[in-house]
């Protein structure tokens, strides 16, 4: 086992989380409860990470931010490295991989709640924001946590994006999901059959945590 | 629901906590190098007996000449370059991202390998891989990427020079680099493939049988190395340690010619 590919994984999932969710919310609650034009395209752009060959994403970041480019020179000036093959770099890759992960949950949970409910807490004379922690967001909440873990364990199991922005660096930028690959390389197929196995765990887990939340949305809703 | 929310949140603050201090300190980690595939075993070892003679470590980072000339361009943050070939270091040196042109720390050697129980018949001529071939009876054939990989470039040069590389071509199956054309020689998924001979003294010999291609049949692989731009004090050591007895040892242990 890679302790420290453990240690970057984990780290890269809760900072993925830290960086979208407060956005997450906001947008999601946005597309739930607010019509507006263009709206389709706006939630097709949110759910385009999803189907978009990692690659891709990777390919753009690294023309991007490479330090060939200038916007990667500028960056360089600015931060003293560059971008692409650091921790911070995959930060931004997975953030941008993960956006479909966290709004489309959390707006599933916004729409979950009824009208009334909503119109109800505005007649009691709540200001929006009361309304909003008061009401809106413990309804919410399933979804809330949905969108939390799910970007948590996509994010573990990323792969392409991490390689060609990242680069395998140990400690930094070398994740589980790249160790087990690195290790594979090096017939080392104890160490990758132990992280394998970690990465599964780990996904099935996740797997039945948003299962349950599911349910628990559906019952209410129903 | 508050019990599973807490389980869950305990879950997520056990995760962090175990994940101490965060990647970004970066500052105190070891220096980082950049290395050749066929060198895993090898300068894995050179980098240990460095650490015991020198008190320094330094980070190794696998993988295909070519792959990692286009992110030491792109600005990753390597301090040394131990290539498989000459032109991708040629080619950092004219970009200016090198200290100098560098020197040949080894060269490198081809070698046919069948896994046990492939049908394949390993020979330095080929012939066993022309007859396999002409019947039918190769399902896969395994080489590094000739695009990225000197040790690919190699492999197809002497299929070239025995006529097979029209015949086989269908059959390759490339790997990025050429440890992992190793692993695809060694699953039995393929009959064998053309690899580095370092890997095979590492790894595979036990696993299957071997031939080493004749040096004259293939472009030579002069590896070299160079000292890239950002290079600090322990890493101009292990530069200079490369090309000292001990290490040179290890790679002729390892199946490398040294130069003199």
């Amino acid at each position: 086992m890679d302790w420290d590919a453990l240690r970057v994984s984990l780290w890269l999932g809760a900072g993925t989380i830290a960086l979208l969710l407060p956005w997450g919310i906001w947008f999601g609650r946005l597309l739930a409860v607010r019509e507006f034009r263009g709206k389709l395209l706006v939630e097709a752009l949110v759910t385009v990470p999803l189907v978009l060959p990692p690659t891709v994403l990777g390919f753009y970041l690294l023309v991007a931010f490479g330090v060939r480019s200038p916007l990667g020179k500028a960056f360089q000036a600015v931060a003293g490295q560059p971008l692409p093959f650091s921790f911070e770099g995959l930060l931004v890759a997975s953030a941008i991989a993960n956006i479909p992960f966290v709004v489309q949950p959390i707006q599933r949970g916004f729409e979950a709640i009824p009208l009334d409910v909503r119109d109800a807490a505005a007649c009691c004379g709540l200001t929006p924001w009361q309304r909003f922690v008061r009401i809106e967001a413990p309804l919410a909440w399933p979804g809330i946590l949905t969108a939390a873990i799910l970007t948590f364990a996509h994010t573990l199991g990323e792969f392409g994006v991490v390689l060609m922005v990242g680069g395998n660096l140990p400690g930094e930028t070398r994740t589980l999901s790249v160790a087990i690959y690195d290790r594979m390389q090096a017939f080392d197929d104890r160490s990758a059959g132990v992280m394998a196995a970690a990465l599964l765990a780990i996904a099935v887990a996740t797997l039945m945590a948003t299962t349950t939340l599911a349910r628990r949305v559906g019952r209410r809703r129903g | 629901m508050p019990r599973l929310l807490r389980s869950a949140a305990a879950c997520l603050t056990a995760l962090s906590l175990l994940a101490s201090n965060p990647p970004i300190v970066s500052a105190q980690r070891p220096p980082t190098i950049a290395a050749a595939a066929n060198l895993n075993f090898a300068l894995r070892e050179v980098a240990d007996r460095f650490a015991r003679a020198a008190g320094n470590r330094v980070e190794l980072v696998f993988g295909a000449s070519g792959t990692l000339t286009r992110q030491i361009q792109d600005g990753a943050p390597f301090e040394m370059f131990l290539a498989a070939d000459e032109e991708f270091p040629n080619q950092l040196a004219k970009a200016g991202l090198t200290r100098d042109a560098g020197e040949i720390y080894a060269v490198g050697r081809l070698a046919l390998f069948a896994p046990r129980g492939s049908p394949l018949q390993v020979d330095e001529r080929l012939d066993g891989l022309a007859r396999l071939l002409k019947g039918g009876g190769v399902t896969r054939f395994a080489i590094a990427n000739p695009e990225v990989a000197p040790y690919g470039r190699a492999a197809e040069a002497v299929l070239r020079k025995h006529g097979l590389w029209d015949g086989i071509r269908p059959r390759l199956v490339l790997g990025d680099t050429i440890a992992q054309a190793a692993q695809f020689a060694t699953t039995g998924n393929a009959v064998g493939g053309l690899v580095a001979y370092s890997l095979v003294l590492a790894e595979l010999k036990d696993r299957g049988t071997h031939a080493v291609i004749p040096a004259a049949d293939y472009p030579p692989l002069r590896q070299r190395m160079t000292l890239l731009k950002n290079a600090g004090p322990i890493v101009e050591r292990f530069y200079r340690y490369v090309q000292e007895a001990d290490a040179r040892a290890i790679l002729e242990k390892h199946g490398f010619a040294v130069p003199q």
